[in-house]
């Protein structure tokens, strides 16, 4: 019973993976565009690194190496963090627009394995794109990774993803609470997490509050781990606390999220926001 | 999925005077006294109903009078305010992933991701009902074939079928899950004479070749008396009649017989043309 039961919610989890990677592909074109869009970024940022020689540091010295490495795994760590949020966080947004919501909250599954799917999906296509844009950095910039240690890096990374999830499940809830507002307030959280989590600066130069905030970001912990693992070798011992605040944020923040989603279900229910109008 | 025997013992709808009103003010906008209040809308008011295992039954009203409110409660997609409602003895708030497994939904409009094709779609909707394993792709083929639908329309992107191709294949996404309830919305609103035809006819082979219920929701006369066992006229969210279209046109149409379109505007005191101008308006 339980194994069949699992079963099911198994072969329902491929389903969201396969319905995004088919929506991925059928717009392909945007994909394309909003891939390009990172990449100028992400390249931006990397030019501006390079152009501090002309603030009175010499090019090739090494703070402003150190200085273009920091800034540069900012932004494609940046780039891979708020995609996942975003492709997350607008799952249900995207299900109302595309009209779908209702056949989808109607099917015989559980809304964890609906969440876990779209995740799922997410993180694939987060990995593989925020790798296209790498492998482009490494190829135009000369990037001085000889101190990395990938494994600390990866370790971190990994530890990153569930509380990534909690915080994207929760602004998922928004769309269902608002229909008409809850996209922009989506792009609000989205805003909030860039300014707090240290992305381009050390989160100490915020002024008290938005510091305190700033400790309080998961983002915050995965950025500065994964920094000091591939900018000053952390070794993967050096990397166990962030890892271990990163693991108890995920198993508070994803079973939270997933909670409150149920009960702003329970809200759209009764007041019939759930369907494609709102 | 299939029924169970013990389902079976039970109707295929049980609805015990189910209220629901919207716009009504929340306890967040209790919150915001500086935002206009909306006018609270009854949608339904103490509907009860009992649909048999087995039957086609016709819920018949003008826009507006709840009969998408219905389907949606049935579907577990609504909350009613006040009553309560079964599908196969499964109450649809407590229940509601038993409900799930036995119910399908056909909605005016078809709810596709447009830009994948109906093959996607289709295969989606299998995922999520515990299929989608080899033999998919010729089930759907089959299907789609039976309902008159080119095998070419299959990869190609939903949003370059026309909206009864579209339709056409909601029902046969319908038929892949196999429901035991399926809920049909006003399945041939803004179809061409020919696809409503042959959507009709596909209802009627639901009936014959399936041990299916189906709870139909129209606002055409004729597709109701045409196909519906049996019908229940709902107006301003209240049941006002219910029985089989003879019935409804022996007792409600007049001393000198008429049509299920006599009958209703009898018991509504209006045509349905008339609430379809009202709402234009």
């Amino acid at each position: 019973m339980i194994g069949n039961s699992l079963r099911w919610e198994l072969n329902a989890f491929t389903g969201f993976i396969e319905r995004q990677k088919n929506l991925y592909r059928r717009y392909w074109a945007w994909e394309a565009v909003w891939l390009l869009y990172n990449l100028v970024s992400v390249l931006s940022i990397g030019y501006l690194a390079s152009g501090l020689s002309t603030l009175g540091l010499e090019p090739g010295h090494s703070n402003l190496q150190q200085a273009q490495l920091y800034l540069l795994v900012g932004a494609l760590l940046w780039t891979y963090l708020s995609m996942v949020f975003f492709e997350i966080a607008f799952a249900i947004t995207w299900e109302r627009w595309e009209g779908t919501i209702e056949y989808t909250f109607m099917a015989p599954i559980r809304r964890l394995t609906h969440l876990l799917g779209m995740c799922a999906a997410s993180l694939i296509y987060g990995i593989a794109r925020a790798a296209l844009i790498g492998l482009a950095l490494v190829f135009l910039f000369n990037l001085d990774l000889s101190h990395a240690n990938y494994w600390a890096a990866l370790a971190i990374f990994a530890a990153a993803t569930l509380p990534l999830l909690g915080l994207g499940i929760f602004t998922s809830i928004l769309p269902l609470l608002s229909p008409e507002k809850g996209e922009q307030m989506a792009f609000a959280v989205q805003g909030v997490l860039l300014l707090i989590s240290g992305v381009y600066y050390p989160i100490t130069v915020l002024p008290g509050p938005l510091h305190l905030a700033g400790i309080l970001s998961p983002l915050t912990y995965t950025l500065d781990g994964v920094r000091e693992a591939l900018l000053h070798g952390l070794s993967l011992t050096g990397a166990l606390p962030d890892v271990g605040i990163l693991l108890v944020m995920g198993i508070v923040l994803v079973p939270a999220s997933v909670w409150c989603f149920g009960r702003a279900e329970e809200r759209a229910k009764r007041l019939g926001l759930l369907k494609r109008s709102g | 999925m299939a029924i169970r025997v013990s389902d079976l013992n039970a109707a295929a709808v049980e609805i015990e005077s189910i209220s629901k009103r919207f716009g009504q003010v929340g306890r967040m906008r209790q919150l915001m006294p500086w935002r206009k209040p909306k006018t609270p809308k009854l949608a339904l008011d103490r509907v009860s109903l009992h649909v048999d295992t087995g039957r086609i039954t016709g819920i018949l009203g003008a826009n507006g009078s709840g009969k998408s409110t219905l389907i949606r409660i049935l579907a577990t997609l609504l909350t009613p305010d006040a009553g309560r409602a079964c599908v196969f003895g499964y109450d649809v708030v407590t229940q509601a992933a038993d409900v799930r497994r036995h119910i399908n939904r056909v909605s005016v409009e078809a709810s596709f991701f447009k830009e994948m094709s109906p093959w996607e779609n289709m295969l989606y909707a299998a995922r999520l009902y515990g299929g989608g394993g080899d033999g998919t792709r010729s089930r759907v083929e089959a299907m789609l074939e039976r309902l008159g639908l080119p095998l070419d329309t299959l990869d190609k992107p939903m949003k370059q079928l026309s909206r009864g191709q579209q339709q056409k294949v909601a029902i046969a996404r319908s038929f892949l899950t196999s429901p035991s309830l399926l809920l049909m919305d006003e399945p041939t609103t803004g179809l061409d004479p020919r696809s409503k035809r042959e959507v009709q006819d596909l209802v009627t082979s639901i009936r014959r070749d399936r041990a299916a219920t189906v709870l139909l929701c129209t606002h055409d006369l004729q597709e109701a008396e045409v196909l519906c066992d049996r019908v229940v006229v709902i107006d301003h969210g209240r049941v006002l009649a219910e029985g089989t279209p003879a019935d409804l046109i022996r007792i409600h149409a007049g001393p000198d017989g008429g049509s299920l379109e006599d009958a209703f505007m009898r018991l509504t005191g209006k045509r349905l043309e008339e609430d379809e101008e009202e709402k234009e308006e």
